[in-house]
């Protein structure tokens, strides 16, 4: 049985704690909005990107540039996008599992964000290379991030390059997702998945009927010049994209974590406060019971 | 066949323009094309510059930055960095970004941040080319 004492400590105990959850929740929902907007913001970007690729990919048959080049797989390369800190619900947990299923030696991995490069090194993976982006990625750092996995792929040191994140569907939920980013032209698949959330109807359509007749399109000034262009281009866009829908998750994530935590410290207090209330009254009780007890055998 | 194009202007921040318009007129990296419905498809660079669009008799003004066009004969997809409708330009601000940039492409920088004050500077000279022009 504790001591009044006892209790009284653990309530105080919790509600620190509870009050830095809160605070925690608080940051994270004013960051969250923000990683929000710009993760929705650039998802017609990348759309409109993707249905031009796609079909100057169609288009170029007599041409391939390197990074459409298919080879194949017998070196992996792959995208591990995670957060810096903990305290955001299953979110790096989810990405670890997706993780494990890659076979240790055939796979190399590039990571982003430290929780992802820790998990990595932990399990002794082959680890390319580490990246940090900030709070709110700047497209710079998702340059560096994609200049370095297309060395890797026309190096040859890796055949294909995955992408594993997890894509903001709504603040409750976050989802992991693989990708292929390089070759590209297998990329399509990339952002199908978005245009399904978050795409009016109408476009979805317009996506699905290709280009009508099947007419090739001419390039100006020439398929090696826009592609060689447009390619790398494209490939910076989609890894920045990539780091804003997992900034977006993070925070909602973290965000509802908090809340909850918050949530079951408030429970816990609440249950705390009637059982120190309890034990404080049978104490007085008890304290009565003496004090009668004495004065009868006195009197 | 349709004898209108759909335009759609599209930056990394937003969608910035969809419409069925008349005519397109757009800087390509090889100079000026005026684009009618039933074009031909063709992929092109989009250079920095001025992005003029017919519709109804009416015609707007844009400033766009570096970027890529696609066309086919009903529409027109342009994905660009910048953005801006003529009436929106900030003149003052556009000149002192030209001027900034400008400075800094006086100091020794690295290959990539060349490139990237150079792409500052084209978009401030684009916006301040099509404020001067259309007052």
């Amino acid at each position: 049985m504790p001591s009044t004492r006892d209790i009284r400590r653990r309530i105080k105990s919790v509600k620190s704690t509870a009050q830095i959850t809160k605070a925690m929740q608080m940051v994270a929902s004013s960051k969250m909005r923000k990683a929000q907007l710009a993760a929705l913001a650039g998802r017609p970007y990348a759309v409109l990107m993707n249905r031009v690729i796609l079909s100057a990919s169609q288009d170029s048959q007599d041409f391939v540039h390197p990074l459409m080049e298919k080879r194949e797989i017998r070196k992996r390369g792959v995208l591990a996008v995670s957060t810096d800190k903990g305290l955001c619900g299953a979110l790096n947990s989810n990405m670890a599992r997706e993780v494990m299923k890659l076979d240790r030696d055939t796979t190399v991995f590039v990571t982003a964000g430290k929780k992802g490069a820790q998990f990595i090194a932990r399990t002794k993976r082959m680890l390319a290379a580490e990246f940090l982006y900030k709070d709110a990625p700047v497209f710079a750092e998702a340059r560096a991030i994609s200049k370095k996995l297309q060395e890797m792929f026309l190096n040859g040191e890796v055949d294909c390059v995955d992408v594993i994140f997890t894509r903001f569907v709504n603040t409750l939920t976050q989802r992991v997702e693989v990708r292929r980013l390089l070759p590209i032209g297998e990329t399509q698949m990339l952002l199908n998945e978005t245009s399904v959330t978050s795409q009016p109807k109408a476009e979805q359509e317009q996506r699905a009927t290709p280009e009508a007749g099947g007419l090739e399109h001419l390039f100006e000034p020439g398929a090696e010049h826009v592609l060689g262009a447009i390619l790398p281009h494209f490939l910076n866009f989609i890894v920045y994209q990539v780091l804003l829908e997992a900034k977006a998750s993070e925070h909602s994530a973290r965000m509802v974590a908090m809340k909850n935590a918050t949530d079951n410290a408030k429970q816990l207090i609440k249950d705390l406060t009637l059982e120190y209330n309890k034990l404080r009254q049978a104490n007085i009780t008890k304290e009565l019971l003496e004090i009668t007890t004495a004065q009868m055998a006195l009197g | 066949m349709a004898n209108t194009l759909k335009l759609e202007i599209v930056t990394p921040e937003s969608k910035v323009y969809s419409e069925d318009v008349d005519m397109v007129t757009l800087p390509g990296i090889e100079g000026e094309m005026g684009i009618f419905p039933m074009h031909v498809p063709l992929m092109t660079q989009l250079a920095a510059g001025e992005l003029s669009v017919r519709k109804g008799g009416q015609e707007f003004f844009l400033a766009v930055g570096e970027g890529f066009v696609e066309i086919t004969g009903e529409r027109v997809s342009i994905l660009t960095d910048m953005a801006i409708a003529a009436e929106n330009i900030d003149e003052a601000k556009a000149e002192e970004a030209r001027q900034r940039a400008e400075a800094r492409l006086a100091e020794k920088l690295d290959d990539e941040e060349v490139a990237m004050v150079k792409a500052t500077l084209d978009h401030s000279l684009a916006q301040l080319r099509v404020k001067r022009r259309h007052r």
